[in-house]
């Protein structure tokens, strides 16, 4: 189902956690709302999901306005960052917990959350408590728990937040795929631009309760709507005033046009990919990323002398 | 394990020795008079009414402490340990000049049952609350949110979430509560008037019988009061690990 925000706003006391959000987000998209902490977007998240009441604005669910409609009957599924599993339930009783509440038959529920556990894959889970499972393990059951009741809006506040980096990594290639098959409309709050960027259809950034930007990711990354986007989505080096990324930063060893003399400070080798910190004649540092086999070609070395360019230039759109 | 034995074990063993003076048949004797019975039954009985009123309230207080923000949380939290810190000797007179013949607000419960229950309702108020708001403070407050996202009403997320949470914390603040019950003395003393087969419980039925040199069957009286507790304590231990088990 779509969602549609129009001037939605939240304050805390003195703290303005959402101001004046307009957001569209079709229907069976995958959106990311990505920003530094404090930046309003577990706020708007719960906004949606109803769990906190905006103090103006209006939230449109699938053509219908549920800004006054309360959080149990909104049919969102919800998903915590921390997981928040019932403690005292199974893992079976938690993934029946919304059915239950709904009266379903007892035969239909068996057979639902048979099917729910297949595919968040804890098939030999169902008799544990949630005690007894890993933190992926957990975070698997808790949107197993969020997709019993088939709901119209999957929404994920920071759901991988807790978790290793490898688990965190499966499961975001996971996640992308689940969305490929359930096909539901969902929204995840991420500081990660990263994980943005790899799940997401859509990115919406936000900055201090803000919209920043909405766009694509890659459209996000390359053509960034203001100087915070271009921090906050990618890295950012400065050559003469202007911003760069830094795998856009070409090095050659002779004079070039419109190049900036600079010194090799430092070589880091990163597996694949070769940091490179320099220092330019008035003191400032650059840094540039370069292949390893870019590097090699090069023949850099720590101590000598090169010209920088960069090859592309960010220019905030605003 | 010296010490222990010095100032726990021995003092119980050398009462239940003297329980047990005049024999088995002596024992029992003194346990089923119905002077005794009639005590203990009060004792037991009225102390129930008392955990189970005090098990509701509590956990109302707790809820209120925890949940709601008001002005004056702070006093109303530090006044929930005053049936603790004051000497239980003061609460029954307290008890006593508001309550007693001469009670400004009219309310006479002195020599009656219901004044006992009200001086146990005092000395046990404090348990319960202060074992559930702990372990609310604790509480998972995503778990509410994930339940009212999964359609559950306020009294579902209460009975459904909460109350499984918080349950062995209510039931430990009662089994001590009730404990403390079955045993008060001070507070009850003054206000029960102390009427065999009336207002008369066990531990001042006990204290009567010393004053009479009968020590046989104070004895005996509170063996009986000491398997209760005994019986208690082995329950809170197994609510405890049956809670523990079902944390993360």
């Amino acid at each position: 189902m779509s969602i549609e925000l129009s001037g939605v706003r939240k304050s805390f006391g003195d703290f303005v956690a959402v101001d004046d959000v307009s957001l569209e987000v079709r229907d069976g998209s995958l959106t990311a709302l990505l920003g530094p902490s404090g930046s309003g977007k577990s706020t708007l998240l719960r906004i949606i999901a109803g769990l906190e009441v905006p103090d103006s604005g209006r939230v449109v669910i699938a053509g219908a306005d549920r800004t006054d409609t309360p959080a149990r009957s909104r049919d969102v599924g919800f998903v915590f960052q921390h997981y928040a599993p019932f403690k005292h339930m199974t893992v079976r009783d938690n993934i029946a917990f919304g059915l239950k509440i709904r009266k379903v038959p007892r035969e239909r529920i068996r057979e639902r959350v048979g099917e729910l556990l297949g595919l968040v894959h804890l098939e030999g889970y169902a008799g544990q408590y949630p005690s007894q499972l890993s933190g992926g393990q957990r975070q698997r059951m808790a949107l197993a728990r969020a997709l019993a009741v088939e709901p119209r809006v999957l929404l994920l506040d920071e759901p991988f937040g807790a978790l290793d980096a490898t688990v965190r990594k499966e499961l975001r290639a996971w996640l992308r795929r689940l969305h490929d098959d359930v096909h539901v409309t969902t929204i995840f709050v991420t500081h990660d631009q990263e994980e943005a960027m790899e799940i997401a259809e859509q990115i919406v950034v936000l900055n201090e309760g803000r919209i920043e930007q909405i766009g694509a990711p890659r459209e996000v990354y390359e053509h960034p709507a203001t100087e915070f986007v271009m921090g906050f989505v990618g890295p950012v080096t400065h050559i003469g005033g202007s911003m760069v990324r830094p795998h856009d930063v070409d090095i050659a060893t002779t004079p070039v046009a419109g190049g900036t003399e600079a010194l090799v400070e430092r070589i880091l080798h990163l597996g694949f990919e070769v940091r490179v910190e320099l220092v330019t004649g008035d003191g400032l540092p650059v840094h540039a990323q370069l292949t390893r086999q870019e590097c090699e070609e090069l023949e850099l070395r720590e101590g000598q002398i090169v010209y920088i360019r960069p090859n592309r230039l960010l220019r905030a759109v605003a | 394990m010296a010490y222990l034995s010095v100032i726990v074990l021995l003092p119980l063993a050398a009462v239940a020795v003297r329980s047990v003076d005049g024999g088995l048949g002596g024992f029992w004797r003194a346990v089923s008079s119905p002077e005794a019975q009639s005590a203990l039954e009060l004792t037991v009985v009225l102390s129930l009414i008392v955990v189970a009123i005090n098990a509701v309230t509590g956990t109302l207080i707790a809820w209120v402490l925890v949940r709601d923000s008001f002005r004056g949380k702070g006093v109303v939290n530090a006044i929930i340990d005053l049936p603790f810190a004051l000497p239980t000797i003061v609460a029954g007179l307290t008890l006593l000049a508001l309550y007693g013949p001469r009670s400004p607000a009219g309310v006479d419960v002195s020599y009656a049952r219901v004044g006992v229950g009200m001086a146990l309702l005092f000395v046990t108020l404090p348990f319960v609350v202060r074992a559930v708001q702990p372990v609310l403070m604790e509480l998972d407050r995503d778990m509410e949110d994930a339940a009212v996202s999964l359609g559950a009403s306020g009294w579902q997320v209460f009975t459904r979430i909460v109350l499984p949470g918080i349950l062995p914390a209510i039931l430990s603040g009662v089994a001590l509560a009730f404990a403390r019950a079955i045993g008060e003395f001070g507070s009850v003393v003054l206000i029960s008037g102390n009427l065999p087969f009336k207002t008369e419980v066990a531990s001042v039925f006990i204290f009567g019988r010393i004053e009479s040199d009968n020590i046989p069957a104070a004895a005996a009286v509170s063996i009986v009061l000491l398997a209760a507790s005994l019986l208690l304590l082995a329950a809170i231990a197994g609510l405890s690990r049956w809670g523990r088990r079902h944390e993360l």
